[in-house]
């Protein structure tokens, strides 16, 4: 057996991990996507620019701040502790809340070019024929968006499956809670154990080429509103 | 009855009517464009919020800025018509059309999915994708999709400038229908004067956000101080009833309304009493001092000059005359206005070349 019983707890908390992040994105990501493609505000280009700014950042500088704000003298952490919640660093919740931020502009961006897209007509359309705000929001932005939604939960899920700097900030290398496959690959590595890195390194490979193979072939001329 | 007092002021644009349009049958709201006329609609649908506003449908305040009143476009009972047929592409024909219908109470349901395919012709396409029909057929979706949300007002803003002549051709048809089957008062905005002509039974003619005349059709295109009585399309409307036929030359006779006199043209039979629109253009009047027995032109009226008016032209004078109650426009050059002597209350006889039947 190439990949032993840390290996696959690796994976499955990976897995659980991007999982987890993709859905909280979505629900987080969708309102805020909404309001990027729709408003006036001139709050709009500094909340883009914040939801962009992992794009640009090395992982370790948002990872650094996560682990001064959670930890326990950060507001944040000083909050939790308050709470009773005790502090999320070297958790897995912590490992949550860091993927959510990290892969943030890789659900927000292509949710808000799908509501962009779609434009004001469908919507009014649906607003004469009857239909609340959040009635044309199910019946109609949902499905014309469908292909956004497709393109942001495997972009969200691919790059948190991908993230290493931030975990490792925030989440330290706690077997079976915070050993994701990129700090697995890195502990074979450092133990020169080559094997084993090369099977979960070439896992990876094939997992993210089947991903963009998959997000690039159904792109296709979709989405035609007349 | 339909009351709207709107003031909407933009950086390039300002727009202040007051619209009183009746509670029945089809009101043109009609102009160039930015004249403001789909501004208008947008505000009495409640898409466009206008900053100082009164809008009252058959009694229902929609909005009433002094007060902060604003009924959203949702709860709002119109059915709106775009220019482009704007379907959703995700929904079948049949799911377009039950959109609506689905979204109000049952029995506030007046039009059946049924009774709406038959009168557009649409029965035929209710599993197609909007994206595999034509242009035409696409727009009476549109237009039947409206109908089904059983609203009591129709608004629609130029549902054929998207399309081409021949599927115009297709459409008017239904339109017609519309108007002469519902009791829905429909407000409709064109800049073409022909559609306006041929399904208009009030004219609202807009200019630069502001309202230049308001009243019947027929009264409003015969208007000598008017735009549009100086168009190269300048004409009137008549409203006849069909009262006599001649099998041998396949004559049609058309009684002026409230009048003996007779309009007459080469048409298939239609039963006595059928009401039929008219239009008479302008260019086809001519006027003589007395009646020519010998002449091809079919329709001679007795006339009196009710006014006249140079054209913008200064060659042509426009002249509008009164038909025992009807009244007619006339284009002639100024020469033969000199000839004949031209002045208001002068009898002549009327000589109209063609008259076209609008259906």
């Amino acid at each position: 057996m190439p990949l032993d019983a840390s290996d696959l707890g690796a994976i499955w908390l990976t897995f659980k991990l991007a999982s987890l992040t993709t859905l909280i994105l979505l629900l987080v990501g969708t309102p805020i996507a909404w309001w990027l493609a729709r408003t006036r505000s001139w709050l709009r280009g500094p909340v883009g620019a914040v939801v962009a700014l992992p794009l640009v950042l090395p992982p370790t500088v948002i990872g650094f701040y996560l682990l001064l704000a959670l930890g326990p003298n950060g507001w944040i952490g000083q909050t939790t502790e308050a709470l009773g919640l005790g502090t999320v660093v070297f958790s897995f919740s912590g490992l949550v809340i860091g993927s959510v931020i990290y892969s943030m502009p890789f659900v927000v961006q292509p949710l808000q070019n799908a509501f962009s897209a779609i434009g004001e007509r469908p919507l009014e359309v649906a607003a004469t024929l009857r239909a609340t705000p959040w009635d044309s929001f199910v019946h109609v932005v949902l499905p014309l968006a469908r292909p956004g939604f497709i393109t942001a939960s495997i972009l969200g899920f691919a790059h948190t499956v991908g993230e290493f700097g931030v975990v490792l900030m925030i989440g330290g290398n706690i077997p079976d809670k915070t050993r994701v496959v990129s700090v697995q690959i890195f502990d074979h590595v450092e133990a020169m154990e080559y094997l084993q890195a090369h099977w979960l390194a070439g896992a990876m490979l094939v997992f993210s080429f089947l991903v963009l193979l998959a997000l690039y072939s159904s792109r296709s001329g979709k989405s035609a509103w007349s | 009855m339909i009351h709207a007092r709107l003031k909407v002021a933009r950086d390039d644009f300002e727009l202040d009517v007051d619209l009183q349009l009746p509670g029945r049958g089809i009101s043109a709201l009609f102009g160039h464009s930015g004249s403001g006329k789909t501004t208008c609609l947008r505000c009495l649908a409640g898409l466009e919020r206008a900053p100082e506003a009164y809008i009252e449908v058959n009694g229902q305040i929609w909005q009433d800025s002094r007060r902060g009143h604003f009924l959203a476009p949702h709860l709002r009972p119109i059915g709106y018509v775009f220019q482009e047929p704007s379907l959703f592409p995700h929904l079948s024909v049949h799911g377009n059309l039950t959109f609506g219908w689905r979204r109000i109470a049952p029995q506030a349901r007046k039009v059946s999915l049924d009774q709406a395919c038959a009168l557009l012709g649409i029965e035929h396409l209710l599993e197609r994708k909007p994206a595999t029909l034509s242009g035409g057929e696409a727009q009476r979706v549109g237009i039947a999709r409206a109908l089904l949300s059983s609203p009591q007002l129709l608004l629609m803003d130029e549902p054929l400038a998207a399309l081409d002549g021949p599927r115009k051709r297709e459409i008017l048809p239904y339109l017609e229908r519309l108007h002469d089957e519902l009791e829905i008062p429909l407000v409709y905005v064109s800049h073409a004067q022909d559609e306006v002509a041929r399904l208009a039974d009030h004219l609202v003619l807009l200019e630069q956000g502001k309202v230049q005349a308001s009243g019947p059709i027929a009264a409003t295109l015969a208007r000598l101080d008017l735009p549009l009585a100086q168009g190269d399309d300048a004409g009137v409307i008549i409203e006849g009833r069909v009262s006599s036929y001649e099998p041998g030359y396949q004559l049609l006779g058309l009684q002026l309304p409230g009048s003996d006199l007779e309009l007459r043209l080469a048409h298939e039979p239609l039963a006595l009493g059928t009401a039929l629109r008219l239009k008479v253009q302008a260019r086809d009047v001519s006027l003589s001092l007395a009646q020519e027995a010998h002449s091809s032109i079919l329709n001679r009226l007795p006339v009196r000059v009710s006014g006249h008016r140079p054209a913008d032209n200064s060659a042509h004078v426009l002249v509008s005359l009164d038909a025992d109650g009807s009244v007619l426009l006339a284009r002639i050059t100024r020469y033969s206005a000199d000839q004949l002597g031209l002045h208001s209350g002068q009898q002549l006889v009327a000589q109209i070349k063609s008259v076209a039947l609008l259906g």
